[in-house]
């Protein structure tokens, strides 16, 4: 019995790592993943804010998840979410405020970051608080991951460096700085999202399309719209 | 006059919300299958952004900044725009079924679009006076409808293209094309200082 729950414990902190990750396997936060991969130091910076704020947001809606009344669940957890990012933010701007400019605008945007919104109403409004926090890390685990391989490689493709040490940066061989520009986030992004196809023979992503499919918010945004999810309806 | 008209090609062509500064990402993906819907979605974000901008400029320098709680920027201005994107739902619902028909499926994706957002705080951290801030959203929704149609056109041609690899069909050929899309946007950088300056 105690075995069976820490498999299961277990489970809930690595799944969010490999199996389900946020951005490689389940395709969301794709604003922040392109924005601030410019190096890997900038990507980690995000990755780590973000399970910050996703950790603390996920145990304080476990904990609230019987007082909020369930038909203004959605803005009171935009609330919380809020909070702990202003939270960051300020810290952010007190201790580390290169990378507090580096990634500037990208900051307070984690409030409408999908992930977030997205566990908090699959996962923490339904479980534990302990299981809520390590959802929320093993998921925060995975975006930090994700976006830091992200930015390495476009670090070491656009400017020559890996965590600001140079490799070949001063050499004659000259970097593709195109990388560290907005073309080469949507293409990197493009082959790394192609290799998970590849290396999983097209199974780990259920996402074919850019869409509803598989979105965590569908029930969300789906139950506001007309009956069913916005975009999918518009398609028809 | 000339400052707004560069105000707005900037956000436009070289700093397009969507190709140079990834904000409205999902969006942009998500609902550019189709020409038609593309721009419905175009339309809608470009509203709801001057919209908002109306609403949150006066609020930032009025309250925020007069009672010294600036920090509170982030709740307040995503609150303020949840609360206005279902108001304007239910305004258009009652009083013009017709626009609500075309527009109001997308209205509740934009809640937690971050270019919404993202155009408000820009504005104000930018400095921008009220009316540069309506013209920079105005320029940063219509950036957002031309990289949407531009992006759904080629969606649609590339529906009939074969010999894709199996590995990069469906999302990694959408991001690609997204890339080349960004790339041509990039040759606008210097003409509208050039123009300007």
């Amino acid at each position: 019995m105690s075995n069976e729950k820490k498999t299961s414990k277990l489970s809930i902190l690595t799944k969010g790592i490999i199996k389900e990750n946020p951005v490689l396997v389940l395709l969301l936060g794709t604003c922040p993943t392109l924005a601030t991969t410019t190096s890997a130091i900038n990507g980690l910076g995000m990755g780590i804010s973000t399970l910050v704020v996703l950790v603390c947001s996920n145990i304080v809606i476990a904990l609230l998840k019987n007082i909020i009344p369930s038909k203004v669940r959605i803005p009171c957890y935009i609330v919380v979410i809020a909070g702990f990012v202003t939270i960051v933010q300020l810290l952010l701007k007190a201790y580390l405020p290169a990378l507090d400019s580096a990634l500037g605008l990208f900051i307070p945007l984690i409030v409408v970051n999908c992930i977030i919104l997205g566990r908090a109403e699959m996962f923490a409004s339904k479980n534990s608080v302990v299981d809520s926090a390590l959802d929320g890390v093993g998921m925060g685990i995975g975006f930090t991951l994700a976006l830091g391989v992200m930015g390495l490689i476009r670090e070491f493709l656009g400017a020559g460096t890996a965590f600001g040490i140079a490799i070949y940066a001063n050499t004659a061989v000259a970097p593709a700085g195109l990388f560290i520009l907005a073309p080469g986030g949507f293409f990197v992004f493009a082959l790394l999202v192609a290799a998970v196809n590849y290396f999983s023979g097209g199974k780990a992503i259920k996402k074919k399309e850019f869409g509803c499919e598989g979105c965590m918010l569908v029930d969300t945004c789906g139950g506001v719209a007309a009956g069913g999810c916005a975009g999918k309806e518009a398609d028809k | 006059m000339t400052g707004i008209l560069a105000i707005m090609m900037g956000v436009i062509l070289t700093n397009n919300y969507v190709l140079s500064q990834f904000l409205g990402i999902c969006p942009f993906l998500g609902v550019s299958k189709k020409v038609d819907s593309a721009v419905g979605m175009g339309v809608a974000v470009t509203f709801v952004m001057v919209l908002a901008t109306a609403v949150t400029w006066p609020i930032q320098y009025l309250v925020l900044d007069r009672f010294g709680i600036g920090y509170l920027q982030t709740i307040v201005f995503i609150l303020v725009i949840a609360s206005l994107v279902q108001l304007v739902e239910m305004t258009l619902k009652k009083y013009m079924p017709p626009l609500y028909k075309s527009l109001g499926v997308f209205l509740p994706l934009i809640t937690t679009n971050c270019a919404v957002l993202g155009v408000c705080i820009n504005n104000i951290n930018d400095g921008y006076n009220y009316v540069e801030s309506l013209f920079c959203s105005a320029g940063a929704g219509i950036g957002f409808l031309l990289a949407m149609l531009l992006f759904a056109g080629l969606r649609e041609k590339l529906e009939d293209s074969k010999g894709i690899p199996e590995c990069f069909q469906g999302i990694p050929i959408t991001l690609i094309t997204a890339s080349i899309l960004s790339l041509s946007f990039m040759a606008f950088s210097g003409v509208v200082d050039g123009i300007f300056n």
